[in-house]
């Protein structure tokens, strides 16, 4: 590696290096990271599949085995690291949407129990219900709307 | 446990994980190559997810690649959205209202009262990162 002697030079030397190789790196991080928190979903899915329940109600037991896990790594400081590692890795799947809600009812406590932990559990969490529900209701219009079945039972 | 092993279907193992790494990765772009705050992103999944289980696309996902799909919030929305669409098969109008969260009561449940414990748990004043 040649050397850098100017600012310029150390510029144009972390233009070349800094665009590209982060991006790809996070890419890889949360590609990995994510993809095996799926796969440890997998796994819980097929042993209560296995184990004779229905793949509905299998469906919830992995959620909730998947938010447990990511509060037991939040509550112990973990996860916070993973997240910092795995970017959206750990951020997309179900733990994320978990740590976001289990991370400020940790942070805020000090705030007291109503508005701090109860509060404050809903800074991330509130929005994503808000729209997620709100879309599901525009779905159930719709579908009543173009459905004849389902419109003869108003 | 023997048979439980044997049962795996390991192609699905790795459908899982590309699919579900797949997604981790767009949001990784954007989080990158765009201002979006973390927050944005999940309200963009779970959105995304919602659209396209009422339009009855994301189940294709759900049945290629299980968990991959179902793991990711944009899973999440298509919950809700598969909830609706069944409650309102049931109940017509009021069905827009239920199916929702009924379908995925579990899940926020367990975050919110899990979250909860963990509060209690936990020193009031956590070490900044």
């Amino acid at each position: 590696m040649k050397n850098i002697e100017t600012n310029k030079e150390y510029q144009e030397y972390v233009d070349k290096m800094s665009p590209n190789s982060p991006i790809f790196k996070n890419c890889f991080n949360a590609f990995w990271v994510g993809g095996l928190i799926c796969v440890i979903g997998q796994l819980i899915f097929d042993y209560f599949v296995f184990r004779g329940f229905s793949e509905e109600l299998t469906g919830t037991i992995v959620s909730i085995s998947l938010i447990f896990l990511s509060a037991f790594l939040t509550s112990i400081n973990v996860f916070n690291k993973i997240g910092k590692f795995a970017g959206a890795g750990s951020l997309i799947p179900i733990t994320g949407f978990a740590n976001s809600i289990i991370s400020p009812a940790m942070e805020y406590k000090s705030e007291g129990y109503v508005m701090g932990v109860g509060a404050k559990m809903f800074t991330v969490a509130g929005p994503v219900l808000v729209y997620g529900i709100c879309s599901s209701v525009v779905v159930g219009l719709l579908y009543l709307l173009f459905n004849a079945q389902a419109v003869m039972l108003v | 446990m023997e048979n439980f092993l044997g049962s795996l279907d390991y192609w699905m193992f790795l459908k899982a994980f590309i699919i579900g790494g797949l997604l981790c990765v767009i949001a990784q772009i954007l989080i990158d190559k765009t201002k979006l705050t973390p927050a944005r992103i999940l309200v963009i999944y779970v959105t995304t997810g919602t659209i396209l289980g009422g339009l009855g696309l994301y189940k294709y996902l759900v049945d290629f690649a299980g968990c991959g799909a179902t793991v990711p919030l944009t899973g999440f929305g298509n919950n809700l959205a598969k909830g609706v669409i069944e409650e309102v098969g049931k109940n017509g109008f009021l069905g827009a209202f239920i199916g929702g969260i009924k379908a995925s009561a579990g899940g926020i449940t367990a975050a919110i009262f899990f979250g909860y414990i963990a509060s209690l748990v936990s020193k009031p004043k956590m070490k900044k990162q």
